[in-house]
């Protein structure tokens, strides 16, 4: 058998990343006062220059940017030709795969691993003070979220389930890692040994539902399990069987009833800053994951999985909204606010297929795409603010927190306010556009009484974000601290903010680059 | 017709001003953040000008339309135009923002700016929503609206004013979610379009016309509001603050009313000619049952909330009979409520800012110390009862001619409220106004200052002026009702 050389320009990105975090272990070791600026310095780098290089390898990438940005008034045609100019001797243009066909570069992949990117490096500014505030501010937390970021970047390329697995694997454990980060806290500890548990159980529900999908189909290539089910040479009922167990495993780390337990103890558990993290970049992993396996290999069997994600999808909403009203803990409410908005990444992926007719699918992949980003932008927001009102000394951690906060500091109070509405789904924000191309999907799959159900559960989810709205603006304040926090932390945050009211004004570059992401990777 | 964009103009000079005026910050900034607000308020009034004097009331097209393509994704488009149905909210709503601004310089001292800036932004947005032709750019404005004036009533209202404020927000955010899933339905139906008049003409199956016309009527009958989901109103006037209660009177209200035409007639006629004796039934319950409802209220301003639920029964009583004079008539109405709730609401304001209650027992006699007040109230409360002269009789006897046109029972029925308004104001003018000089806070009232007397003045000006010479008004909605009602009469099925 002859060993022949991988393709590693697909790779380039994950290559930097897993070189770096060799890199900075070494130097932290080395370099042992400065150890934890160091790390946090090249990791925020390393993250930077990887998104970077993620856009300029990603096949149609830039050609996309281009055309998004041909779109801007005045000086956008000019500056399209720009880019377009860069992204010649760059990318290929088709969708590549290597490592064996283990490894699968596309636009769809390399955009979400830019956005996956540039969140983990947002969440780690918001989070720098927090950590040095209770003295955990050290190198290895640094690595441990290159080392996470990495998993997610392989689980989001994966064209194999074995890489699948692995990128999968690399992920949760990093995550664990950073829940139980804090090792004096008890709370800390105990969420990150109930997240690794239950983390483990469903780890193993999707290597069995793996292991019988191969049984079926004689592959663990995600191409050549589909080109096996729809040559119809796979045993169907082994096969259903499969997916059910795969399908448990994806909405358990998209956190969706019934497989959210975990989300609310560990969101509360963790240290606010590993909140931050969990809740934004891996749920954009997790959105790639359950492309991959249910539409990249599965899809002949779009008819089962969307059944199961129908289910999956209005117990998530009707659950996590009403159990949203009866927390007083801001995390625990965010928390189950997260898993009704992973409800509506759902209601996008179940409305791809009707009756066979696949015309639906990019329009219905591309809606429930743009809603991951668009939840992604407003989580790390909204728990950037839970950060911003946290100090030494003292967790924000309740609703209670935010009392009176307009008389504080009105802009901040104004940005909480800007993402509270949009998170309920109020225009102009970006959340409600969200909203709106998600439920557009599902009512042009003939799914009309899901999109009622979804709104209506939208009225009760709307109370919730309107209470924090009213302690802030209608309440006392009983916490009269001044709001302290570095310039950056600052900066960014109201950057943020006011992203989510901007891209609420104009949706349309982002909606686009996301139908572009699928249009060229489906 | 120049080239100027006079729709966006009204819509946007507010809103960035209210952004303007919110940047000046704390309360020290006050004397300027008050004259700033003025000067956006005038500026966005003399933009809507042109809307009037440049209006062709000889053709019921869509008049100063503006398109530019927004979310191309989705085919949603920046699309504004009015017609002469549209054209007077635009209007009357940057002329009450004036009167908000002004009622409010010397009695909201805490976080001027805020409050200042709340009113201007929901003032652009309104305008928004009377100019918007595309459904979602209709449903943004709508739903935006809410967050300035939940923010006004939590913020700056009375005791209740939490509870109110969620009250209020829910109970319309229910109502128009169901309206988005309509619309997104309307969009699959008309083969990817939002634009409110490719709807007109799209042919509708009966089911689906009856239950879009249902999300419309739940989504509309919260704003108007119609009997039986009125109860969030008296909730929310109660506890705003007079500016609060005034745009939410005048301008608020009207959303849902303008909704009706807008959507619900010219989208879903068979739907809408179908169900029309239940909107009327609902509607002269509304008109009767609210009216003796008022007649027991202690509270001043629950007094006028509920007299507004009884006049805006009489909106809807006019759209559902279908014949000009009616539909006409509840557009006079709908202007003309306009000006008196929003005038009744100021003189409650200014009763209140001296007394702070709202309490009519509390009264007695005012007319013995503050005699100019006294008159202005007079005329507004006549106006209220609809008075001959008034703008408050143009529109009633209309829609009452309307109805008995209609079916003579329809018409009896619509008639009593003349006697119930008469009564429930005139009685609350008679105890407040007259009669012994209740209490020793009265006797030391103090009459109505310059400031006052502008806007009660200006106010006293349309009320009269609507009343006696109706015709400028009349004259300019007069081809698109024609036109709506030529349209209504055709069955899409």
């Amino acid at each position: 058998m002859n060993f022949v050389v991988p393709d590693f320009y697909p790779a380039a990105a994950e290559i930097l990343v897993a070189v770096m975090a060799l890199v900075i272990m070494l130097a932290s070791t080395f370099a042992r006062r400065v150890a934890s600026d160091l790390a946090y310095g090249l990791t925020q780098l390393t993250l930077v220059f990887a998104a970077l290089v993620c856009v300029l390898v990603s096949p149609n990438l830039l050609a996309a940017v281009a055309a998004v940005i041909s779109e801007v008034p005045l000086f956008g045609v000019r500056l399209a030709e720009i880019v377009m100019g860069l992204a010649e001797g760059y990318a290929a243009n088709e969708v590549v795969a290597t490592f064996s066909g283990m490894f699968i570069g596309d636009m769809l992949g390399g955009l979400l691993k830019v956005f996956s990117l540039l969140a983990v490096s947002v969440a780690l500014l918001y989070g720098r003070g927090y950590l040095a505030d209770r003295k955990v501010d050290r190198p290895e937390y640094y690595l441990l979220s290159l080392l996470m970021s990495l998993g997610m970047m392989v689980m989001i390329s994966a064209n194999h389930m074995l890489s699948l697995y692995m990128g999968l694997e690399m992920m949760s454990l990093s995550l664990y890692g950073m829940v139980a980060f804090d090792r004096e806290s008890s709370r800390s500890t105990e969420a990150a040994m109930k997240y690794f548990v239950l983390g483990a159980l469903a780890s193993g529900l999707l290597l069995y539902g793996m292991s019988m999908i191969y049984g079926a189909t004689g592959s663990l290539e995600l191409s050549g399990i589909a080109q096996s089910i729809y040559h119809q040479a796979a045993n169907k009922t082994v096969l259903v069987f499969g997916l059910v167990f795969v399908v448990a495993g994806v909405a358990f780390k998209l956190g969706v009833v019934p497989f959210h337990m975990w989300v609310p103890d560990v969101y509360q558990g963790a240290p606010t800053a590993v909140t931050l993290m969990i809740s934004s970049a891996p749920k954009l992993a997790a959105f790639a994951m359950a492309m991959r396996l249910l539409v990249y290999g599965l899809f002949e069997l779009a008819d089962q999985w969307q059944s199961m994600l129908m289910f999956l999808a209005v117990l998530s909403i009707v659950l996590g909204n009403l159990a949203a009203i009866a927390q007083s803990n801001i995390k625990r409410m965010l928390a189950y606010s997260g898993i009704s908005h992973m409800g509506f990444v759902l209601l996008g992926l179940l409305a791809g297929v009707v009756d066979g007719d696949r015309n639906f699918a990019l329009n219905a992949y591309s809606s429930a795409m743009f809603y991951a980003v668009s939840y992604v932008i407003m989580s790390l927001a909204s728990f950037g603010m839970v950060i911003l009102l946290s100090r030494a000394g003292f967790e924000a951690e309740t609703i209670d927190d935010f009392k009176g906060l307009n008389k504080r500091n009105s802009w901040f109070a104004a940005l909480m306010m800007i993402v509270m509405f949009s998170m309920a789904g109020i225009p102009f924000f970006i959340g409600f556009f969200a909203k709106l191309s998600v439920l557009q999907a599902v009512v042009a799959a003939g799914y009309v009484w899901l999109a009622v159900v979804a709104v209506l559960m939208s009225v009760i989810g709307a109370f919730y974000y309107l209470r924090v709205v009213k302690v802030m603006y209608f309440d006392e304040p009983t916490d009269t601290a001044p709001i302290r926090a570095q310039g950056e932390v600052r900066f960014l945050l109201s950057a943020n903010g006011l992203a989510i009211a901007v891209l609420g004004l104009l949706p349309q570059g982002l909606m686009s680059l996301c139908a572009y992401a699928l249009l060229a990777s489906l | 017709m120049t080239g100027m964009p006079f729709l966006s103009l009204a819509i946007w000079i507010p809103i960035l001003g209210g952004l303007l005026v919110l940047a000046t910050g704390s309360d020290r900034n006050a004397p300027l953040a008050r004259s700033l607000s003025l000067l956006v308020a005038l500026a966005g009034f003399a933009v809507t000008i042109p809307l009037f004097t440049q209006f062709d009331t000889s053709t019921s097209a869509m008049q100063f339309a503006e398109f530019l393509p927004w979310i191309p994704r989705f085919n949603i488009n920046y699309h504004l135009g009015v017609d002469g149905i549209s054209v007077l909210f635009v209007l009357l709503n940057a002329f009450i923002t004036i009167m908000v601004v002004i009622a409010g310089w010397q009695v909201i001292q805490e976080k001027v700016a805020q409050y200042m800036a709340a009113f201007l932004i929901m003032s652009g947005l309104m305008n928004g929503i009377f100019s918007a032709l595309d459904g979602i750019l209709f449903y943004v404005f709508f739903e935006a609206s809410l967050i300035p004036l939940y923010l006004v009533i939590g913020i700056w209202g009375g005791a209740n004013r939490v509870y109110a404020a969620i009250k209020f927000f829910l109970y319309t955010l229910l109502g128009s979610l169901l309206m988005l899933i309509a619309l997104l339905y309307l969009f699959m139906e008309a083969g990817g379009s939002f634009s409110i008049l490719d709807w007109h003409k799209l042919p509708l199956a009966m089911p689906a016309q009856t239950l879009v016309f249902w999300a419309f009527l739940i989504a509309f009958a919260v704003k108007v509001p119609m009997w039986p989901v009125h109860t969030w109103l008296p909730d929310a006037h109660v506890e705003a603050p007079t500016g609060g209660s005034v745009v939410l009177a005048a301008i608020a209200l009207k959303l849902g009313a303008y909704g009706f035409l807008r959507f619900s007639l010219p989208i879903v006629p068979d739907a809408s000619q179908a169900m029309a004796p239940m909107m009327i039934a609902l509607s002269l319950i509304a008109v009767i049952y609210i009216g003796f409802v008022a007649l027991v209220q202690t509270d001043m301003k629950k007094l006028v909330a509920y007299s507004s639920i009884s006049h805006m029964g009489f909106v809807t009583l006019g759209f559902f009979m279908f014949n000009a004079i009616g539909l006409e008539g509840a557009l006079v109405q709908m202007i003309s409520h306009g000006f008196v709730s929003g005038a009744m609401f100021l003189c409650i304001g200014v009763l209140y800012d001296r007394m702070h209650t709202r309490n009519i027992a509390d009264y007695g006699g005012v007319v013995k110390t503050m005699p100019k007040f006294a008159a202005f109230f007079m005329l507004f409360a006549m106006a209220n009862a609809g008075l001959p002269g008034t703008s408050g009789f143009i529109g009633e006897f209309m829609v009452i001619l309307g109805a008995v046109k209609f079916n003579f029972w329809v018409g009896f029925g619509a008639a009593i409220t003349l006697i119930l308004g008469a009564a429930y104001t005139l009685w609350m003018y008679k105890r407040v106004v007259f009669g012994v000089v209740g209490n020793s806070h009265v006797a030391e009232l103090e009459d109505i200052g310059a400031r006052e007397f502008a806007f009660l003045g200006i106010l006293a000006l349309s009320v009269l002026a609507m009343g006696l010479y109706p015709f400028p008004f009349t004259e300019v909605m007069h081809a698109s009702v024609n036109e709506l009602l030529r349209h209504v009469a055709v069955s899409k099925l």
